[in-house]
């Protein structure tokens, strides 16, 4: 990787900033914060990941039923989703993030837009609210009769004592042609959004994967994990799997439904865009199903280009190749043209990027196209696998917060386990380079001397614009007025601003055409006004002054 | 249709709630904390309920909204949360140098019974908090009363925890309003200012979430109430509850904590809720009406008259909180338009939002209020019975879109628009924004929908 040289080192950025910290506060902070350096087999330093927040930081984190309920269930349209607990939940996690959906006809079940919630009141806080999640229930399936109901346990909930899972259990017994399950995805479990992901993996795994034992119709079938089609982001991807040939038998869980959920072990391949929130469903569905998983980066053209020829080489089809190859030929030709055109005006911009389990990866691929180089990243949520790679995973070591959130153990299932390639064919793959179940993480792919910060806070965040002055930063919304009162542009990469897609060609397309927008603006220019520039008075009107 | 599987017909319901038509008190709490400045408004609870709050105030406000979080983690959950709130404190006073951190609780806090009155109490003992600053906290359990109770718990606080009466009336006038926009905020000082009456306003939000942008980010803009005035505000002469449910709680607290008079008057929008205001404003100051309201409110006359055809008759359903609710109620009447629907989610309590809207309107138009009064319900109201407007949050635009009714956005939260925050809706000035919003939105209807032969030039 090349290298980069900040105009004040990363070692001095990290040894400053740590100072206010109590001096534990800052030794953690120190090991959260690292300046890149990447060795002989992409070996980085350490990382201190997937720690607790220290209480009173200003952090840009959110909570296990924010993970569960609003990351990875949120996009399914015809889930019926209920929130259990009192009615601030179920509102912010009302439509917010963006998840895009196309029922296929003007009946289909759609309740995206949909809030539900059971409003506990105090009364059921004292004496418990199991009754009335049932009663929700009840009224759920007269109202809308669900093909299936997740029911998302929020704080007070796990407190009280209610059980949802019995609950589901209840009213599955109740009515029988409705699939119901409940999450333990209450706020305070584990550190941050991470807990919810894999709470929602597991329950996802075990009561709805493998539900319908039918397969979709075609030769290369796969399903795509960890993709929420956020501004249409799936839609692009949907678009080009089908001009290469592809079925995309599901994706978790962009534009999704409940019947691809259940049938998805009938997939030969999944592939893994969000590591962090959905890597947990792919080891699970490959130990009982048999099906090979690889990550793919379906952001930035080029990225998308060697994603989709990795899947053509996982299907080893002459045609399949081919019709790829001649998918991304008129694709990148397209793209080029419109690349060529902004990169002159953006090269040499810098970035810095705090988003996600994911984004801050990937992005760095859509900005290094047009020439804007990212200074400084990190995530929100991640681990230290997504920063260092899968081959760290051994020496995790696993703390209170984690352990609390269940490892399921899965064992092949005794009549759906179907190896789709052999134990020998895998290995002489792997040993021509084709990576399975791998993930390299973010810190390889970044330029040595450049930052990496975990779980980045408000105060680190205002010093990195002090020290380094970039261009663009890259976050969400909590940050996002924060930076723009400074005169900086920001772009939200939870939300988009509302724009979108930026995954695949077309999105790439857009990305470019957005950050030229953000770069060159006229309207960010009006931040100083010009008399900030030379507040020093002239003495030729002195004299109204001394009127 | 987005909305596809809402029946037609009122559906009964007793346990789920489908679309809030409100949300849960700690927000409102933050939104009034923000009110005082150089304060930090701290959650206490999980790490969740403050990014949710932020992230729902930064899309109303399109600002900087600054508070921090208690972060509990499981073992805070089982064993307490006091470790938790006093390392934050620590954290808050070293990194962010607050005048004033104020508290509020959550769900969880609550529910494992964390006693913030002790855990201050050990925070001063302990030296957490810095000699001049000060902590406050407002109880806000999610599990009652809605966002809106949550603002006046936290108004509430400011009373209990600042106001002093020194025994010397100070000539000055306490005006404390409901959960309304900053612009709304400015405009009722304007009114003060211009009938020469010397008054402290808190929670003020203005000048603290519509901040310019100068290339500076401050994490306490100029705006907000000092807790000096707050103190204050034991010495003034009167004090005004602007907006009962909200306001009313604080102003009754000042007047047992501090003897202070308490006038209650209903928020200042339209006609004849602002007339109200300033009428009693005139009275308990001993003060004419300056030429210049006079003016502002014949210039609202003046169009209400002149356009008085294009609302005359109009139907309308409305949705939010009641305090607001309530004004713009009262403003459809001045401006001759009928009120179908009236929804809230909020929890009414002693205010008897129903009894006001009836003398209104009488018994034909349908007043909801509590549990289970949603945004799905609403939508079944208003198709049982068309309007020819709805007002309400931007919620409320899927049914809009589905029913192909315009939309007047109003209240709490307004996601997809901007504006309200720095122009008001409020005094009288407010109340022609208001009207020629209201008559835009009619009159491109009819541009629209007229017959080709009906189209007019001049309207």
């Amino acid at each position: 990787m090349e290298n980069y040289q900040l105009p004040i080192s990363g070692e001095q950025f990290r040894e400053e900033v740590s100072e206010v910290y109590s001096p534990k506060l800052g030794k953690k902070r120190k090991r959260q914060i690292i300046v890149n350096k990447v060795e002989e087999g992409d070996s980085v330093p350490e990382i201190l990941a997937n720690t607790r927040t220290a209480p009173g930081i200003i952090s840009m984190r959110g909570c296990a039923y924010a993970g569960c309920k609003g990351v990875v269930l949120g996009p399914t349209r015809d889930i019926l989703q209920i929130t259990h607990g009192p009615i601030g939940c179920g509102f912010y996690s009302w439509l917010t993030r963006r998840n895009k959906t196309r029922p296929t006809t003007p009946e289909a079940e759609n309740y995206m837009q949909y809030a539900m919630s059971t409003d506990l009141q105090e009364d059921e806080i004292v004496f418990g609210g199991e009754k009335k999640l049932m009663a929700a229930i009840d009224e759920a399936v007269a109202l809308f009769h669900p093909r299936a109901i997740g029911i998302f346990a929020t704080c007070p909930v796990g407190l009280i004592g209610d059980d949802v899972h019995a609950v589901a259990r209840a009213a599955e017994e109740k009515y029988p042609g409705t699939n119901i399950f409940g999450f333990s995805c209450e706020g305070y479990k584990g550190v941050s959004q991470s807990a919810g992901h894999h709470i929602a993996n597991n329950k996802v795994f075990t009561d709805v994967v493998g539900q319908i034992d039918k397969p979709k119709d075609g030769k290369f079938r796969l399903n795509i994990l960890g993709e929420y089609n956020i501004g249409g982001d799936a839609f692009e991807i949907e678009r080009i799997a089908e001009l290469c040939g592809l079925t995309l038998h599901s994706t978790f869980s962009g534009n999704s439904i409940y019947d691809e959920f259940a049938s998805s072990h009938t997939a030969d391949l999944n592939v893994v865009m969000c590591h962090r929130s959905i890597n947990y469903l792919a080891e699970m569905m490959e130990l009982k199903y048999g099906i090979p998983w690889f990550k793919v980066n379906l952001v930035g053209a080029e990225a998308t280009s060697k994603s989709f020829r990795k899947i053509a080489a996982f299907f080893n089809d002459s045609e399949l190749t081919k019709r790829t190859e001649e998918v991304i030929e008129t694709e990148m030709e397209i793209v080029r043209k419109v690349r060529d055109e902004i990169r002159p005006r953006c090269e040499g911009k810098t970035a810095i990027l705090f988003v996600g389990g994911s984004r801050a990866h990937h992005y760095q691929d859509l900005l290094r196209e047009i020439g804007v180089v990212t200074i400084a990243a990190g995530y929100e949520f991640a681990h230290r696998d997504d920063y260092e790679g899968r081959k760290v995973l051994p020496s995790i070591v696993v703390d209170a917060d984690s352990r609390n959130i269940e490892e399921l153990t899965v064992t092949p299932d005794e009549t759906r386990f179907r190896p789709r390639i052999s134990e020998e064919e895998k290995s002489t793959r792997e040993a021509a380079g084709f990576a399975f179940s791998d993930y390299r993480g973010m810190m390889p792919e970044m330029p040595v001397g450049t930052l990496v910060i975990d779980d980045c806070n408000h105060y680190e965040l205002e010093k990195l614009i002090e020290y380094y002055h970039p261009d663009l930063v890259c976050a969400g919304i909590k940050e996002k007025y924060i930076v723009q009162k400074q005169g900086i542009p920001m772009k939200q990469l939870h939300s988009y601003d509302y724009m979108g897609p930026f995954a695949g060609f077309r999105g790439a397309v857009n990305f470019y055409r957005e950050i030229d927008r953000l770069l060159n603006c006229n309207a960010f220019k009006f931040a100083k006004a010009p008399w900030d520039e030379s507040p020093e008075l002239t003495a030729t009107y002195g004299f109204v002054a001394d009127q | 249709m987005l909305l596809r599987h809402t029946p037609s017909g009122i559906s009964v319901r007793k346990a789920l709630t489908v679309n809030p038509a409100k949300t849960c008190q700690p927000i409102g709490a933050m939104y009034a904390a923000l009110g005082l400045h150089n304060c930090m408004p701290h959650s206490h609870g999980s790490q969740g309920c403050c990014a949710y709050h932020r992230s729902s105030l930064t899309r109303h406000y399109n600002d900087p909204i600054m508070a921090t979080t208690s972060s509990f983690s499981e073992g805070s959950s089982v064993f307490g949360g006091q470790a938790n709130l006093l390392e934050a404190f620590t954290n808050i006073f070293t990194l962010y140098n607050p005048d004033i951190i104020a508290v509020n609780t959550t769900c969880l806090s609550e529910v494992i019974g964390d006693d913030l009155v002790q855990i201050i109490k050990k925070a001063y003992e302990e030296k957490k908090i810095p000699e001049g600053k000060v902590v406050i906290h407002a109880n806000t359990p999610s599990f009652t009363g809605s966002h809106i109770t949550g603002y006046a718990n936290m108004a509430t606080a400011m009373v209990k925890y600042f106001a002093k009466n020194t025994g010397k009336r100070n000539g000055k006038i306490t005006l404390i309003p409901s959960f309304i926009e900053p612009s709304d905020m400015t405009e009722i000082k304007h009114i003060a200012s211009e009938m020469g009456i010397k008054y402290i306003m808190f929670p003020d939000t203005s000048d603290v979430v519509n901040s310019p942008l100068d290339g500076h980010f401050r994490m306490y803009p100029k705006g907000g109430c000092p807790k000096e005035q707050v103190t204050a505000s034991g010495d003034s002469n009167a004090v005004i509850a602007l907006g009962r449910l909200g306001a009313m709680p604080a102003a009754r607290l000042l007047d047992t904590q501090c003897k202070v008079p308490v006038h209650v008057v209903d928020l200042p929008i339209g006609i004849t809720a602002t007339d109200n205001l300033v009428d009693t404003l005139r009275k308990i100051a001993g003060v004419a009406v300056p030429e210049s309201l006079r003016k502002e409110r014949g210039q609202l006359v003046d169009i209400l008259c002149d356009m008085n055809q294009y609302t005359y008759g109009k139907k309308v359903s409305l949705l939010g909180d009641p305090d607001i609710l309530l004004s713009m109620v009262q403003f459809c009447k001045d401006a001759g338009m009928e009120v179908l629907h009236v929804l809230t989610g909020t929890p009414p309590g002693k205010v008897k939002l129903e009894d006001r809207v009836r003398e209104l309107y009488g018994d034909k138009v349908v007043v909801k209020a509590g549990l289970q009064c949603d945004m799905f319900m609403f939508h079944q109201l208003v198709q049982e019975n068309r309007p020819d407007l709805i007002m309400g949050n931007t919620y409320c635009k899927y049914i809009c879109r589905d029913m192909d009714i315009p939309l007047l956005r109003i209240g709490y939260p307004i996601y997809d628009r901007i504006g309200q925050s720095y122009i008001p809706i409020t005094g009288y000035r407010g109340g022609m924004h208001l009207l020629l919003k209201i008559l835009s939105i009619f009159m491109d209807r009819q541009d629209r929908d007229a017959e080709e032969e009906n189209v007019e030039l001049i309207m």
